[in-house]
């Protein structure tokens, strides 16, 4: 077997190289070799990036399977299984970052054991322990059909409305506790970011979040699989994305206005750039955008605005995370290149994951090269595929 | 009723012998070196700190209502009735939420270590239990530090400051301060300036009702959002058997077009 040697391959060699190395630092020489945390800066990249992002990025799972599921947007059929995916593998890369950021993840398990229901983490950790195993679920036909098993599909089909509902459901709670973690720390965290709205803006930001991601996750993978770009989904997602960011927007702003922080937010100061920048990318970029007809209904406009507003949302979860704290503790926090390295090695697993499972699982059964061959080679794939056509949604 | 510490700086003479015991207690080594050392850390629970020849004690503060406990997902720290706040290492999963939550940044980290632990003084809750004083106040030379009954500590806090208005300001640190702490400090000089939280900045709110105002509702908001979940669920597909049932029905395929 020959594997060429590509620009994206070489990268992909150094990413995971160097991860390697960071991981070894990590678990041979501690968190305090590793990262820049300290006793002021407890929570560092991992948990702002690693488990705050990578949560947001991973909601388009629970929005489409929403949207389709519960309100019967059909139209958006053909997206359940890429989103059901990347919601899967964001978890479980959700997972992996927190073994690396844990003091002491030979103890996850505790959870289960010693629990204190007071503790938003333990809702959290239950919520997400929960979701990942229905996300499991959600995305285990798709092996399944892989190999025919016709049966086992019929079965998770039957219990499919009790995912769907547990599913959303779990993430209503977890998407909007991560915010809720920051509610005790009104006496560290700036106030442009400490409010007590914050966990319905995580959860709102979650949603705009879930639709752009599902638009850069489709475009991203039609190109690298030379597919057919759906147009009329990626349009009806950028209207919907639209008026998420809308919502959010207003939300926010009410926010500051009800707080009576208006007046210092225009003021230039270290927390107000990161806040502009913030609003800019998430809000007033994309809204710009998407508001022109022809962005709208362009790939390439719809993916650019996408783009922004997830740059956007991710710079609103290190804000909340990581600048805001910066004046309380008197000190700027630059992660170490290990940090980084760590996060980097983890996305690039997700990439590769996800390249892997669309290569070999139908995700998008409809234009797979390889049916024609399939249907060819015997009628023993036709039998199951009118049964399986929704079943792994 | 609990005990608590009062420490009154203005009777401080910065031996730093509290920090000697605590570092004996505590079974942490101490020397000159660390003796040095101007911030706490997880060989140091207790720090004298010095500015303009007066002196000020850090410590955990053991709050009445401590946010570590209520934060932490494992419970491995807990009030107990005595007064300390105490740690419970082999729950610890190593989060370090504890250390984000609380409103005196008191819990430290092993960051060196690779079976870290988080550090914070616990009150010596072996000698409390015994009815003994802590470490800290039963060294203690001037009687800066004074171990006691809480209600009694304040009784008696409030009547230095009535005897000597003038050297002490007007206002026991920790009485009310995120709903009362086992730490009470008397000073001349503002806790502030030696890295306390201001009382307004944290206020007289106990930190858990922060998040518990939150997590109070999730058993009610469960059932509630299962259910409008499950109903949308059961009307948008029942509403499509409806359709399919006309539809195959009457063949009447324009309503079966407009039930979407």
């Amino acid at each position: 077997m020959k594997i060429k040697v590509t620009f994206w391959r070489a990268v992909f060699l150094v990413i995971m190289v160097l991860g390697l190395y960071s991981t070894y630092v990590r678990y041979l020489h501690g968190l305090g070799a590793v990262s820049n945390m300290s006793d002021q800066f407890p929570w560092g990249f991992w948990i702002g990036f690693d488990c705050l992002c990578g949560v947001m990025l991973a909601a388009g799972g629970f929005c489409i399977v929403g949207a389709v599921y519960l309100f019967n947007v059909e139209s958006l059929h053909s997206v359940v299984r890429p989103a059901v995916l990347t919601a899967f593998l964001g978890y479980l890369l959700f997972i992996v970052g927190l073994l690396f950021d844990l003091g002491r993840p030979w103890f996850i398990w505790h959870q289960l054991v010693y629990m204190n229901p007071h503790s938003v983490m333990f809702e959290v950790g239950m919520c997400v322990m929960a979701y990942t195993t229905v996300l499991f679920f959600e995305f285990l036909p798709n092996v399944l059909e892989r190999f025919h098993l016709t049966a086992p599909i019929k079965w998770i089909h039957k219990i499919y409305p009790v995912l769907i509902v547990l599913g959303i459901l779990l993430s209503t709670l977890h998407q909007s506790s991560l915010g809720s973690l920051y509610l005790i720390m009104p006496s560290k965290l700036h106030p442009f970011w400490y409010t007590p709205a914050l966990p319905f803006f995580f959860f709102g930001s979650a949603i705009a979040v879930g639709l752009a991601m599902t638009i850069f996750e489709s475009t991203q993978s039609a190109k690298a699989m030379g597919r057919h770009l759906e147009l009329p989904v990626l349009i009806q997602l950028g209207g919907a994305l639209l008026v998420a960011l809308w919502v959010n927007a207003l939300l926010r702003f009410e926010d500051f206005f009800h707080r009576g922080m208006l007046g210092q937010i225009i003021k230039p100061s270290y927390e107000a750039y990161f806040l502009w920048l913030e609003l800019l990318l998430a809000f007033v970029i994309p809204i710009t955008l998407l508001s022109f007809k022809k962005v709208r209904l362009s790939p390439s406009g719809l993916y650019l605005a996408s783009v922004i507003a997830l740059l956007g949302f991710i710079t609103n979860r290190l804000n909340v995370s990581l600048i805001g704290f910066e004046t309380y503790v008197g000190h700027h926090y630059v992660p170490k290149w290990t940090e980084f390295s760590v996060t980097l090695m983890i996305i690039a697993m997700g990439f590769f994951l996800f390249a892997v499972a669309v290569k070999y699982l139908p995700i998008f059964p409809e234009e797979k090269p390889a049916l024609a061959q399939l249907q060819q080679v015997g009628s023993r794939t036709m039998v199951g595929t009118p049964v399986l056509t929704h079943a792994g949604d | 009723m609990s005990k608590a510490l009062l420490y009154d700086a203005t009777m401080c003479i910065g031996c730093k012998q509290c920090e000697g015991a605590c570092a004996q207690h505590n079974q942490l080594p101490y020397d000159d070196k660390i003796a040095a050392e101007s911030v706490q850390s997880d060989h140091k629970y207790t720090v004298v700190l010095t500015k303009d020849d007066k002196f000020m004690r850090r410590l955990c503060m053991h709050c009445e209502h401590p946010a570590c406990a209520s934060v932490c997902p494992v419970g491995a720290f807990h009030k107990t009735k005595e007064g300390p706040v105490v740690y419970d290492v082999w729950k610890c999963i190593g989060c370090r939420y504890c250390m984000a939550a609380c409103a005196f940044s008191q819990p430290k980290y092993e960051w060196g270590s690779l079976n870290p632990r988080v550090r914070k003084c616990i009150m010596c809750p072996d000698r409390v239990v015994a009815g003994k004083p802590t470490a800290c106040a039963e060294i203690c030379p001037t009687g800066a530090t004074k171990f006691g009954e809480r209600e009694e500590l304040i009784t008696e806090a409030r009547e230095r400051i009535r005897q000597n208005p003038t050297t002490y300001l007007d206002r026991i640190y920790g009485l009310h301060e995120v709903g009362g702490t086992c730490v009470l400090i008397l000073s001349s000089a503002k806790v502030e300036e030696y890295g306390y939280p201001s009382s307004e900045k944290i206020g007289d709110t106990p930190m858990p009702e922060y998040t518990g105002r939150v997590m109070d509702r999730v058993p009610d908001f469960i059932p509630v959002w299962a259910l409008v979940l499950g109903g949308i669920y059961w009307i948008s597909h029942r509403r499509e058997e409806v359709a399919a049932a006309e539809g195959a029905g009457a063949g009447n395929e324009k309503k079966n077009g407009s039930g979407r």
